[in-house]
């Protein structure tokens, strides 16, 4: 069985405008997905800003209440209590932000940021508690002196591996990683990475990694998922994906990936412009009229992309 | 050479940390043609926002020696006044941040119009409006009309970031400084925005200053890259024979550590060590040596210069030539 099992997920958010309080329209961020995550992989959430990716993680962690679906997590049905709105955290996941500059507080000493997963799940003694956070940083590659500093003491990366130390301090079985290396520099990036790769397999942690960097995804993702306005338009492992693209969008996010030789230039230009041009004159056949895309459908083994209407409408 | 645009010499900018100077920028050198993108590679720290900062003379408090020549003026020996009426006009400059780049007091039409005011003041109000709406869709809005009254906060970081590149070009600029650009945007917002870049510089042949961390973006982008390391140009060469033939350390180290969609899925390398700050960042000898100790001490030059190794292909410092990673002794032991 699946460690994280996503069913019809929709998280709408319900504004109201107006003097008089009308009800509007509810914003559907997350509007209808499904996907799971087997023990000790990675799964990818790629899309643009605004695709309702980071709404899908804070919703699994609890952040966001779900407007309809399931969420299994562990054998055990999360749903319920997702739903009520009320924040109920699950000490088997942990989460890594994007930035490590503001999502430690910068008040704290190193110690109480790492330790306070601890103190709200684990009674520790003080000696106890000192200990596990100095393994833990011994763990992340931060010395264990520094328990006494404060986050502005260390680097952008020696700081994201703080965030990953208290991620991990109650040995959680999935760790939802929202873009945790775009605000850090290409080798800090690599370290990161890296670092995230050889924990995976000492713990046994599944990662929900989401970003928009489809270099990134591809290194670390064994299956992902493509968001587009709050729905799927494909979903397959890396190969599948990239090898063998099946939506107009998923391709569109292909061919933006930046060249690797200033000689593939006009090559990739003119498959852009091949790509733009279809997007445009088959619109209809990948998008509803609202503009999303339809529901999935089987392609082969893991893959599956939205489903293709019957053009023209 | 006398067609250059922009020829920068011996650029040193320092800041005062605790009543000393320390060089942000240190001894550089570079130049831009017109109709080329010269790309600025390197991580934070590295000194290339410093650099793009003082070509645009808007470090306040630095201390700022060597020449940057510009249309016959030194634009380092230049008041605030004489900038002024450079800055805008001629020089264009694209910042990292849209949101903190635009006033949120003023409509975005309003800002695109104040720097026609500065610099073409005697245009007349209907003509700017006209121009308003022209630059706007020239930079892909397609209701030019209603984004020009609209807030920078009303819009989205692709839609912000086009309003600044189109203040950038009001006065069509003959130099155009673009700080990380794209950073903070998506793939296929970043994709439309270089393309806006690169067809700027075909329609007035502008010359570019293409400041980034992003090596696809370089690859995309530039015609030359030149990589900075501590405040100094470690290599500089021709778009192709950079990516193809890199031999300082550093930036066969930077490329090295880029996670692409077509690498296996192996270990990524990373570079030792932290770029180190200003103020702690070794001045003696080659500023790259402690990230990579394991090269011997006598690789490096006492006095670390510039070696020409094909013609516009430059390298500093000797290190180069017996560089190896770590893993890769055997072939090392076995070619020697």
């Amino acid at each position: 069985m699946a460690l994280l099992d996503i069913k019809d997920l929709k998280v709408h958010f319900y504004g109201r405008s107006g003097l008089l309080s009308r009800k509007k329209k509810p914003f559907k961020a997350v509007d209808g997905i499904s996907f799971c995550i087997e023990e000790g992989q990675t799964y990818g959430l790629v899309g643009e800003s605004g695709s309702g990716k980071t709404t899908t993680g804070r919703a699994i962690i609890g952040l966001n209440p779900l407007t309809s679906g399931n969420i299994t997590f562990n054998g055990r049905d999360l749903t319920m209590e997702r739903r009520r709105g009320k924040i109920t955290f699950d000490r088997n996941i942990g989460m890594i932000f994007q930035d490590p500059y503001s999502s430690l507080n910068p008040k704290k000493r190193v110690l109480d940021i790492v330790a306070e997963p601890l103190r709200n799940f684990e009674r520790l003694s003080p000696k106890k508690e000192l200990a596990k956070v100095q393994q833990l940083l011994a763990q992340v590659g931060i010395s264990a002196d520094s328990i006494y500093k404060y986050p502005h003491e260390f680097s952008g990366g020696q700081r994201q591996r703080i965030g990953i130390a208290r991620a991990i301090a109650l040995k959680p079985k999935l760790i939802i990683a929202d873009e945790p290396v775009s605000a850090l520099d290409l080798s800090v990036q690599a370290q990161v990475l890296n670092f995230m790769k050889d924990i995976q397999k000492e713990l046994n942690l599944s990662y929900l990694f989401i970003s928009h960097d489809l270099g990134i995804i591809k290194h670390m993702c064994d299956q992902i998922g493509i968001m587009y306005r709050g729905r799927y338009v494909e979903q397959g492992s890396s190969d599948e994906l990239f090898s063998n693209p099946q939506h107009i969008y998923t391709k569109r996010l292909l061919s933006a990936i930046p060249v690797k030789e200033p000689a593939e230039r006009e090559k990739r230009a003119r498959e852009r412009e091949a790509i733009a041009e279809e997007f445009q004159t088959s619109y209809h056949r990948y998008f509803d009229q609202e503009g999303l895309a339809y529901p999935l459908q089987h392609i082969a083994g893991t893959h599956y992309a939205a489903a293709q209407g019957t053009g023209g409408r | 050479m006398q067609n250059e645009l922009l020829t920068i010499q011996h650029l040193t900018t320092s800041f005062k940390i605790e009543d000393h100077y320390y060089a942000a920028v240190d001894e550089v050198s570079l130049s831009v043609k017109p109709n080329e993108v010269v790309a600025i590679v390197g991580e934070s720290g590295s000194g290339k926002s410093a650099l793009a900062f003082s070509i645009m003379g808007l470090h306040a408090r630095a201390k700022s020696e060597g020449s940057i020549a510009f249309e016959g003026y030194n634009l380092n020996s230049l008041g605030p006044n004489e900038l002024n009426k450079l800055r805008g006009k001629h020089i264009g400059m694209i910042f990292q941040d849209p949101l903190s780049a635009l006033n949120p007091l003023m409509t975005v039409g309003d800002q695109i119009q104040e720097a026609l005011i500065l610099h073409q003041p005697n245009m007349s109000k209907k003509e700017r409006k006209r121009k308003v709406i022209e630059l706007l869709n020239s930079v892909g809005i397609l209701q030019p009309d209603v984004i020009a009254s609209s807030y920078p906060h009303e819009l989205s970081g692709g839609m912000r970031q086009r309003i600044v590149i189109s203040i950038a070009i009001a006065n069509e600029p003959k130099l155009l400084i673009a700080d990380e650009p794209t950073t903070a945007l998506d793939a296929t917002i970043q994709l439309q925005i270089l393309d806006l870049i690169r067809k700027l510089k075909d329609d007035i042949g502008a010359g570019i200053i293409l400041i980034t961390h992003d090596i696809g973006v370089v690859a995309e982008m530039a015609d030359r890259v030149a990589v900075m390391y501590g405040g100094q140009i470690v290599e500089i060469a021709d778009i192709h024979t950079l990516l193809s033939d890199p031999r300082h350390p550093y930036t066969r180290s930077l490329l090295r550590s880029i996670p692409s969609a077509d690498t296996p899925k192996t270990k990524l390398y990373s570079i030792q060590g932290v770029v180190p700050s200003l103020k702690h960042l070794p001045r003696q000898g080659c500023r790259f040596r402690f990230r990579i100790p394991w090269i011997g001490e006598s690789s490096h030059e006492e006095n670390p210069q510039m070696h020409e190794l094909s013609p516009g292909h430059f390298v500093r410092c000797t290190c180069y030539q017996n560089f190896w990673f770590p893993g890769e002794e055997d072939i090392q032991n076995g070619a020697s």
